[in-house]
């Protein structure tokens, strides 16, 4: 039983990483429906399975891991006792005690096989989020160096960072956190060396092409550009988690001032939401 | 009226654990619990109860603690030093009855990392997604704090005066590890090194991550080398920019960039838990197929715990009040023994 149920290595080039640009347009890696290549199953630790649909980030393989994970747990294995997904792969945990390591990677290649994930929808009943933020002052410290990064002049960069429609491709590192995608390419810009130390929950973060929102205040090595009064994790609250994968965002620019007021509006921060069709 | 512990006096890592909450990985929430699950599962032996329960973990020290009704207590996991207020100490691994009103201080740990307190009925604050564990990475609860006051669970009148020999795991030992994700980027040179070579348990760690400085080099990829980020479960070892590797804990993030080396069997992480910093350390790749067998033995010996529970020997010496000790509880060991072994 253990030969085709070794673990898969895969090497990633950081520079290959950094300058990938996830666009509508078609991704190059993979191509549309299964090659022979992708996706690939490899077991992660002692209880994982994991299902990586890319070794890049492109939309059709977020949306296949999306789309995975909702057939996993539609399929109501036993032996599964929880699942998620990255940006391009689905993670299963489950007993290997109650179904063996190769009994559950039989069960999920032949889930696999059932169809053309690639081609899979975005998820049902998703939301466009439009979130007041601060750009820049003491509230933001590094949105003029993310600029200067990025080749733009401080308001060039929040016209377009403003203007982008962003997608959460993934919830992922603490509770309730979205990466979302993409901007423009001139913020393909890396994560700074070094962390600063204390970066609050509710702050706009930038690093290749992609914003995190913090939900709780963590070090980081990505720049500080803006900062919102979102509240992302309630675990009191009916919905403890705000954002679901393929939720969109916007950050709409607002005065200091404005900020201030909007503490007394509770955990959206004033954020609005409407159903997207 | 409801059964209350109050803490007069709260050590600095006090925290609410039981197993952990499951489910919620895809939001972003890892299961957290008790960094040593082993301790919780002996402390539900002890008292005879199920292991879903919530008890206290002391991070290195404990507190001063008081009961609102007489009330069945267990200490297991680190050993620390246990007395009530009349001078009668109370040992480890071991139930006792603590009678309302008395005061219970428990010191600082003798030898590990971890001591648990667990109560007759468990702790029985509300439940916040389907658990009462605090999670302090994520803010889901808070560390306990001194003049907190927590109610206790139903309890239903069982044994006390038992004690358990645990399972030694306090003080490092070899790691048994099965290949995680990036396992091969590593090469099995370093892969070889990685079990040849010693590992002493650093000074960072906590409910998150243990860090492990290996004796010699460092185990860094080849410059350039990343990974996308990736699913990091606890078990997972990873190996950061500068070579070390960190062993994930009960409370580590649900996603992570850096490369794993191995992961760490579930059975063994009470043992990453528990070590202090200075404890040694070394890492053994096992298959899967024997990861299996040796966690289907754990799953086994789990279930065994309230067949090694024997009478706790009381050295009269050490109890200053021999005859209050056995009319205030009203509980005597005596049946209850019996039923329990």
């Amino acid at each position: 039983m253990a030969s085709h149920i070794r673990h898969l290595g895969l090497v990633f080039r950081l520079d290959r990483w950094q300058s990938y640009g996830m666009t509508n347009a078609q991704p190059t890696s993979p191509p549309q429906g299964q090659t022979s290549d992708w996706p690939q199953v490899a077991t992660a630790g002692f209880d994982g399975l994991v299902v990586r649909f890319a070794d890049t980030l492109s939309e059709p393989a977020n949306r296949a891991a999306l789309a995975f994970r909702v057939a996993v747990e539609r399929a109501g294995w036993s032996a599964v006792q929880e699942t998620s997904t990255s940006l391009v792969s689905t993670y299963l945990r489950f007993d290997p005690l109650g179904t063996a390591h190769a009994e559950m990677m039989q069960q999920v290649k032949t889930l696999l096989a059932s169809r053309d994930w690639y081609d899979a929808a975005l998820p049902e009943g998703r939301k466009l989020w439009r979130v007041p933020t601060v750009f820049g002052t003491d509230l933001a410290p590094q949105l003029a160096e993310a600029a200067e990064r990025a080749g733009l002049t401080v308001e060039e960069a929040v016209r377009q960072i403003a203007e982008t429609q962003l997608r959460v491709q993934t919830i992922g590192f603490a509770p309730g956190q979205p990466y979302l995608g993409e901007l423009p390419p001139a913020f393909d810009i890396p994560r700074q060396t070094d962390l600063t130390p204390q970066v609050p929950e509710g702050a706009v973060v930038v690093a290749i092409r992609q914003i995190v929102l913090f939900s709780v205040t963590t070090p980081t090595g990505w720049r500080h550009t803006g900062q919102t009064r979102f509240r992302l994790f309630r675990p009191d609250a009916p919905e403890p988690f705000v954002l679901r994968p393929g939720d969109e965002v916007r950050f709409e620019p607002i005065s200091p001032e404005t900020y201030a007021a909007l503490e007394r509006d509770g955990p959206d921060g004033g954020a609005t939401c409407e159903v997207l069709s | 009226m409801t059964r209350t512990l109050t803490l007069h006096r709260a050590g600095p890592g006090l925290s609410l654990q039981d197993l952990g909450r499951s489910g919620y990985l895809a939001f972003g929430l890892s299961r957290g619990g008790a960094a040593d699950r082993l301790a919780v599962f002996e402390g539900a032996a002890l008292l005879g109860q199920a292991p879903d329960l919530a008890a206290i973990e002391m991070a290195g020290m404990g507190g001063v603690f008081e009961v609102s009704q007489d009330t069945r207590i267990a200490l297991t996991g680190a050993p620390m030093r246990a007395a009530l207020d009349d001078g009668t100490s109370l040992r480890w691994n071991a139930s006792h009855l603590l009678p309302a009103g008395a005061q219970l201080t428990i010191g600082a740990v003798q030898a590990g990392s971890y001591g648990y307190l667990h109560l007759g009925g468990g702790i029985a604050t509300e439940c916040r997604l389907g658990a009462r564990s605090t999670h302090l990475a994520s803010g889901l609860g808070a560390r306990l704090q001194d003049g907190d006051t927590l109610p206790i669970g139903h309890d239903t009148d069982g044994a006390v005066n038992l004690a358990l020999e645990p399972e030694p795991r306090l003080d490092g030992g070899t790691l048994r590890m099965v290949p995680s994700l990036q396992t091969d980027l590593f090469g099995a040179t370093e892969l070889a090194r990685f079990q040849d070579v010693t590992f002493t348990r650093d000074t960072r760690a906590n409910r998150m991550g243990v860090r492990l400085l290996p004796d010699g080099d460092g185990f860094a990829l080849d410059g350039g080398l990343s990974v996308l980020s990736e699913v990091i479960a606890p078990g997972d070892i990873q190996v950061t920019g500068d070579g070390t590797p960190y062993v994930l804990m009960s409370e580590c993030q649900t996603t992570g960039g850096y490369p794993r080396i191995g992961s760490v069997l579930p059975s063994d992480l009470p043992r990453v838990a528990q070590a202090q910093a200075g404890a040694r350390f070394s890492f053994t790749l096992v298959s899967l197929e024997e990861a299996v067998e040796l966690e289907r033995r754990a799953a086994e010996d789990l279930k065994r715990l309230p067949a090694r529970l024997h009478p706790l020997l009381r050295d009269p010496a050490s109890m200053r009040d021999l005859l209050s000790y056995q009319l205030v509880s009203g509980v005597t060991a005596g049946r209850d023994l019996d039923d329990a072994l």
